[in-house]
């Protein structure tokens, strides 16, 4: 067990050395002196002379990179240019709400689409298992930002149930907060759901197929027990995998949906900050999203020996 | 039964955007980058079959010509992405030893990492354009294609005709580009399939953010985007890049079950 551990904490090593030196080469690559990109165009000659030296501009490149990643470990991501602020907290404020919304979405998406795909594997071939296939694969092709100007059409402006723009902070009004984030969660949970509900039923269809599942009916279990206790924790374990992939996809991917519903989340920061050349801010939200993302997935792992305690073995 | 529907449907729709694209590049309804204020946001109907946009433009000819950005940016990113993929998963699955370590450690590390988000860092230093966004997710793709194609190599070179064609005394290269390569086919081109609806849906998305192809030129994405503020006047205009985006995914991921389908004889029953 201790080993599986290691082994997997180690392999989270490289991702993030080399995301670390992308994101590092990244104010480099752009032309232009990397000072003043920092700080952009408002700032005085001094303040640039200020922060070259700080960055070590004069040194080697490798001198440099360590002292930049010193800064990061220690949690100075720098200052932002155009909200004129640190970069952590920002980052940490808008994590707050992109965190909200993704991790309900998934939990809501995996209660609703792991049922039905493993339903739809045991009545292999019905009307149910066809009908919840082809839902799936409607649900996969819809992309989530053209999914949630549908939502804001039908439920925000045609029926008039729920706010169309803004957002409140649950913190400050618990009711309206939640009012605004139901859009945004309902979009993610139908474009998520397609992909889950396939997985699953693709999972549990390849256990169904296994001679222990044969036996164990064979010997005259009853057919709750046969699923319960043979096929459906067997069935779930890809399935957690792939939540954990489409919860840290979703990390990346949550931009689209965030400016949908103007949303003022992480991937509406870094998207906002790429327009704004706002290079601190683009390095912090890379590094930022790549932290929560390897972690994330992670956690899935280190958890995934519940499920299917064969990979410690192996 | 169901095989041969999900074929046919996914060919049709694909088919459908395809020539829609072909016939895009010599003749839409009306130009559709020629801007007519008194023609503004008219709804569906005669004339303008599918209405005019905020800027009096037609959406009809609007979407054709984006069905011929999309797909051309999709073709060419899945294109990049597995040529030079294929290239690299070859040498590191024949190579073997210290370059497979090294590119599959960078492999690895760029593929627990989300596609997306490295296309928005490359956009952030190479600025939005049409060109930019096939380089940034054919990168972002990438990694896939060499992990794929590096595990068969892996499994086809330790086969008796690779063995056979050494003995034979045939280069390396040789070997590796008659008779390693093509084996590898049959994988590659489910992969193919899947990644091209990927890339559609990505590119979408970028355009969609402002990051993808800059208008006035119109993709299914940005013209989303435009259409956001004038949802509630001209709804039209949010509907139907989104239908057109959705219909193609959908071809493109249902002709992608029936090829694993086909291809996987496993699946067949």
């Amino acid at each position: 067990m201790l080993s599986f551990v290691l082994k997997r904490l180690a392999s989270a090593l490289p991702t993030l050395l080399l995301v670390s030196v992308a994101v590092f080469a990244l104010v480099r690559l752009v032309p232009g002196d990397p000072a003043s990109l920092m700080l952009g165009d408002m700032a005085t000659e001094a303040s640039v002379a200020d922060l070259r030296e700080q960055m070590g501009l004069d040194k080697p490149i490798a001198a440099q990179f360590a002292i930049w990643l010193g800064k990061v470990l220690s949690g100075d991501l720098g200052q932002s240019i155009q909200f004129a602020m640190p970069v952590r907290p920002l980052l940490l404020d808008r994590f707050a709400v992109t965190a909200a919304v993704v991790v309900s979405a998934v939990l809501i998406a995996a209660l609703l689409a792991v049922p039905a795909g493993m339903l739809a594997a045991w009545r292999h071939g019905s009307a149910w298992d066809l009908g919840t296939v082809a839902t799936a694969t409607l649900l996969m092709s819809v992309p989530s930002f053209w999914m949630g100007l549908v939502l804001l059409l039908v439920l925000g402006l045609h029926l008039g149930w729920l706010p169309v723009v803004g957002y409140v902070s649950i913190a400050s009004d618990l009711k309206a907060g939640l009012l605004y984030l139901l859009m945004p969660v309902l979009t993610l949970v139908l474009v998520e759901s397609g992909v889950l509900i396939r997985m699953a039923r693709a999972a549990t269809l390849e256990v169904l197929r296994l001679d222990y599942v044969a036996h164990a009916r064979a010997k005259g279990l009853p057919e709750r027990l046969v699923l319960g206790r043979h096929v459906l924790p067997n069935a779930f374990a890809p399935t957690w995998t792939l939540i954990g992939l489409v919860l840290g996809n979703l990390l990346g991917g949550i931009a689209v949906v965030e400016t949908v519903f103007t949303l003022p989340g992480l991937g509406r920061l870094l998207v906002g900050a790429i327009f704004a050349r706002d290079y601190p801010v683009i390095q912090g939200c890379m590094l930022f999203i790549t932290f929560v993302y390897v972690l994330v997935n992670l956690v899935v792992d280190l958890v995934y020996p519940v499920f299917d305690p064969k990979v410690i073995a192996e | 039964m169901k095989l041969r529907a999900n074929a046919v449907i996914g060919l049709a729709l694909v088919g459908f955007f395809v020539a829609a694209a072909l016939i895009g590049a010599v003749w839409t309804p009306h130009d559709p980058l020629k801007i007519n204020i008194l023609q503004r946001m008219k709804p569906p109907g005669a004339g303008f079959l599918l209405g005019t946009d905020e800027f009096g433009r037609d959406v009809l000819s609007r979407l054709i010509t984006g069905a011929r950005n999309s797909l051309l940016i999709a073709v060419l990113t899945v294109a990049g992405a597995v040529g030079f993929g294929a290239l690299l998963g070859l040498v590191s699955g024949y190579a073997r030893g210290v370059v497979d370590r090294v590119l599959m450690m960078v492999n690895d590390a760029l593929l627990a990492f989300p596609g997306i988000l490295l296309a928005l860092g490359l956009l952030a230093v190479m600025g939005p354009n049409k060109y930019g966004i096939v380089l940034a997710l054919a990168l972002a793709y990438m990694p896939v294609v060499v992990r794929v194609v590096r595990g068969s190599v892996l499994s086809v070179r330790a086969r008796e005709f690779v063995e056979a064609s050494r003995i034979l005394g045939n280069s390396e290269a040789f070997t590796a580009w008659r008779h390693v390569m093509p084996n590898c086919v049959a994988p590659l081109t489910v992969l193919a399939t899947s990644m091209l609806g990927w890339v559609l849906l990505a590119e979408g998305s970028l355009s969609f953010l402002g990051l993808g192809v800059p208008p006035p030129e119109a993709t299914w994405g940005n013209m989303l985007s435009a259409a956001r503020p004038y949802i509630g006047q001209a709804s039209w205009l949010a509907i139907y890049p989104g239908l057109c985006i959705s219909l193609a995914l959908l071809g493109v991921n249902l002709l992608g079950d029936a090829l694993r389908d086909h291809l996987d004889p496993q699946m067949r029953q």
